[in-house]
């Protein structure tokens, strides 16, 4: 009986303590957290950046395999590739024209940027930007390995996201418009 | 006699259309395709100017300038260079006219004037027409542009952002402005512009991105719009009338541009026209042939998607279709066949034909009636396995069923791949030495067909595609192709795909460049490479050459890697992923070791 109770226990403390397989049926995006997204390091006039929002997503397997199905379901293959980029940029390496963390990422899917990437606004649902967002920084490494996806059913493409290299972000893409 | 005639009528027409200031003492006759008898050595006279990126409405690219002869080429040396400013690829071919050059770059599209009649070519004006930004996100291949055309004292182009611009020569400044198409639907527009009597005509890309096809005329004088028509739809649509007599009955029915599709698939059904038209006078044709059908899945398009993958003859004055010949009915491959239509008169089987010549994307050579729109013969010039041939009697290309892609599985070992054995990369033919000049390359590929969502204005693929080097592990080569005989006269391998156009010249020179940055001068007879110079990036521009106020032959060309096999480079692309660039990024992974980015124009003189 008391073995039973400690076994339970324990299973409780673990299910708790690991989002890996949350799944929620209504999700509640933080997208007010996003509301102060910087895509600059420079702050005039001294001071932090403004706090990062954590995507909820990030340590989820649900959300992360989400992301990757919207990920062609929404064409952004189409024009990134399996993350190798075409059209547009590479998402596997470690240059981020606008910003690497999930907050920055869901506002560049949000808003559009004015060299080719498209507002979304309105046509994909808030969750599922997040989703994206998180998917997308598993591409280059950037979410716990025990949750980003692993190898697809399809013709092989880049290592798959749980054994994609971790890239060192680093804010120095340069988008096309600076070579006008 | 026939072909004196055809010529006669050619540069007449050239010459009364566009000339300003004909040199004095010389016979304008610029944009003929000079065909002298085999016996003369010395050629039509050639007032060395480039007024269309073709040089001339047969798309011959043959300069009938001289001076530079494969005994002195060796002493080829640089007179001078001038930077672009944008370091994406360039594929423009310049334009020379009345002692002044003409560059439009890549996406911005800045049109620059340069001032031939003083040293070093400084800058006259530019003029730059602020496309959209956002144009870059639908532009399938790099945002490229290539070329503009000249007529009537206006230098005429095309922005990325669906605009047709005509410049004053002199001035700099815009005359009109017309807006053609909406990249908000997928379209942009990369292609040369041809001017045929008082026309523009223009067509959009964009099959990647699920556009309906178009080509479309202008008014040279206002940019008002004459006629358009569309490549998918009915036939009113299609500008298919009471003319329309195709030569095989697989091209002949009603609105064929409808039910040769899924209901109301025609609408986003691509075939666009980015490449090059040619033009007869003497028969008043236009020729030119479509892109490819979108999605690249085949499978989620039955039918033979008409009129994707089609030479049309029209009507210049009307844009009525005369004839048309579906090249690849059902494209498995995206073999797009916007390919440029040499207008030749050519000895076949010992008869004098009016043909046109046109090196298709799938890997054969077609050589058609071009009154009649009759296949006379269709031979690979490169290796195939995706086809065994056309069938002449029906027309029909006879693909092979083990290599048809289809949705969730992957095809291995497709020759020639995506981009085709050729692609838009323009041939020059020289009348001298009766053979064709092309560069090419050798990709296979594997495929996997996907599912894919339909949404305005984003790509529209449905495929997995991974390249690689074809037999022989060499990715492009060069080639000399006799026409006449279907033969291949000679043939030069290279590393990369040579991705650039083709200049050959009375001096029996032929220039080409490589994407490693070699610009090369061969020997038109037997292919040796006479002179190479090492540019700042890779060539996958159109070489042209000209003649200069001082008398002199000059020949020049744009380096700048980009385009679909140098975006790699020019969009910073990453290897890690074989799929990148539509599958290109797999074949070309090496290319970033070789070359940079760039752009800037090279002039070359003795």
């Amino acid at each position: 009986m008391r073995t039973e109770l400690v076994l339970i226990a324990a299973m409780a403390v673990a299910v708790c303590g690991c989002k890996r397989e949350t799944r929620t049926f209504r999700e509640s995006p933080p997208a007010s957290m996003a509301s102060d997204v910087a895509v600059s390091d420079l702050h005039p006039g001294g001071g932090n950046p403004p706090a990062r929002s954590i995507s909820p997503y990030e340590q989820n397997a649900w959300a992360l395999n989400e992301g990757k199905r919207l990920f062609s379901a929404y064409n952004c293959s189409g024009c990134h590739a399996n993350g190798g980029g075409g059209m547009g940029p590479a998402l596997i390496d470690d240059e981020w024209s606008y910003g690497h963390e999930a907050d920055q990422i869901y506002r560049t899917i949000l808003e559009g940027r004015p060299n080719g990437m498209p507002a979304w606004r309105g046509k994909i649902p808030d969750a599922q930007i997040w989703q994206l967002a998180a998917y997308i920084r598993s591409m280059s490494g950037l979410a716990p390995k025990d949750a980003a996806p692993s190898r697809s059913d399809h013709m092989n493409g880049p290592p798959p996201e749980n054994a994609a290299p971790r890239m060192i972000p680093k804010n120095a893409g340069t988008p096309p418009a600076a070579e006008r | 006699m026939r072909t004196w005639t055809t010529i006669a009528v050619l540069a007449a027409a050239l010459a009364s259309g566009c000339h300003r200031n004909p040199p004095q003492g010389e016979q304008p006759a610029h944009g003929a395709a000079p065909a002298p008898p085999a016996s003369s050595v010395t050629g039509q006279p050639d007032d060395g100017q480039w007024l269309m990126a073709s040089k001339d409405y047969a798309n011959t690219r043959y300069s009938g300038l001289g001076e530079i002869t494969t005994s002195n080429v060796k002493d080829l040396k640089l007179a001078w260079s001038f930077s672009t400013g944008v370091l994406r690829g360039q594929e423009a071919a310049p334009l020379v006219v009345n002692g002044t050059m003409y560059i439009v770059t890549p996406y911005p599209n800045i049109l620059y004037a340069l001032d031939l009649t003083k040293p070093g070519a400084p800058l006259k004006w530019s003029f730059k027409p602020k496309p959209s930004a956002a144009a870059q996100g639908v532009a399938c291949c790099d945002v490229v542009n290539r070329g503009a055309a000249y007529a009537d004292g206006k230098v005429v182009f095309n922005t990325l952002d669906n605009h047709t611009v005509a410049v004053d020569a002199t001035t700099g400044e815009q005359v009109w402005n017309a807006t053609l198409g909406d990249i908000n639907r997928g379209e942009t527009l990369t292609m040369a512009p041809l001017i045929v009597k008082d026309k523009v005509l223009v067509g959009n890309s964009g099959g990647e991105m699920g556009i309906r096809g178009w080509v479309t005329a202008l008014n040279l004088k206002d940019g008002s719009q004459v006629w358009r028509a569309y490549h998918t739809g009915p036939d009113k649509d299609v500008l298919i009338g009471p003319q329309f007599k195709p030569f095989y009955a697989s091209d002949r029915g009603t609105d064929l541009g409808v039910s040769s599709w899924p209901p109301d698939q025609w609408k986003i059904g691509g075939a666009g026209m980015w490449g090059w038209i040619s033009y007869d006078p003497e028969l008043d044709l236009i020729f030119y042939g479509t892109a490819n059908p979108g999605p690249w899945n085949p499978e989620l398009r039955p039918g033979d998607n008409k009129w994707a993958c089609t030479v049309f003859a029209r009507r210049p004055d009307t844009g009525e279709a005369v004839w048309a010949y579906q090249y690849n009915p059902h494209d498995l491959f995206d073999h797009d066949s916007i390919n440029e239509h040499l207008v030749l008169d050519l000895q076949i089987n010992g008869q004098m034909r009016k043909v046109l010549v046109h090196p298709e994307r799938n890997g054969h050579m077609y050589v058609f009636d071009r009154q009649s729109g009759e296949v006379l013969s269709a031979k690979p010039f490169a290796f195939t396995n995706t086809a065994t041939g056309v069938d002449l009697k029906t027309g029909r290309l006879q693909y092979v069923e083990e290599k048809k892609p289809s949705t969730g599985k992957v095809v291995r070992y497709i020759c020639p791949a995506e981009p085709g054995a050729k692609d838009w990369q323009p041939s020059a033919y020289s009348p001298r030495t009766g053979l064709l000049y092309f560069g090419h390359q050798n990709i296979c590929e594997d495929m996997e067909g996907l599912e894919v969502s339909y949404i305005e204005g984003t790509p529209y693929v449905g495929a997995n595609v991974k390249m690689y080097a074809g037999p022989g592990g060499h990715r492009g080569e060069f080639k000399a192709w006799d026409p006449v005989n279907g033969t291949i006269a000679w043939s030069i391998k290279e590393q990369f795909p040579v991705w650039s156009g083709t200049v050959v010249t009375a001096g029996d020179v032929a220039f080409y460049g490589t994407m490693d940055g070699w610009f090369k001068a061969v020997h038109a007879r037997t292919g040796d490479v006479l002179w190479q110079f090492k540019v700042g990036s890779g060539i996958i521009g159109q070489p042209i050459t000209y003649k200069g106020p001082d008398g002199k032959q000059y020949v020049a060309v744009l380096s700048g890697v980009g385009g679909w096999p140098g975006a790699i480079v020019s969009g910073n692309l990453d290897p890690k992923d074989p799929t990148a660039a539509l599958g290109f990024v797999n074949a070309m992974s090496d290319l970033p070791a070789y070359t940079t980015k760039g752009g800037t124009l090279y002039v070359f003189s003795l």
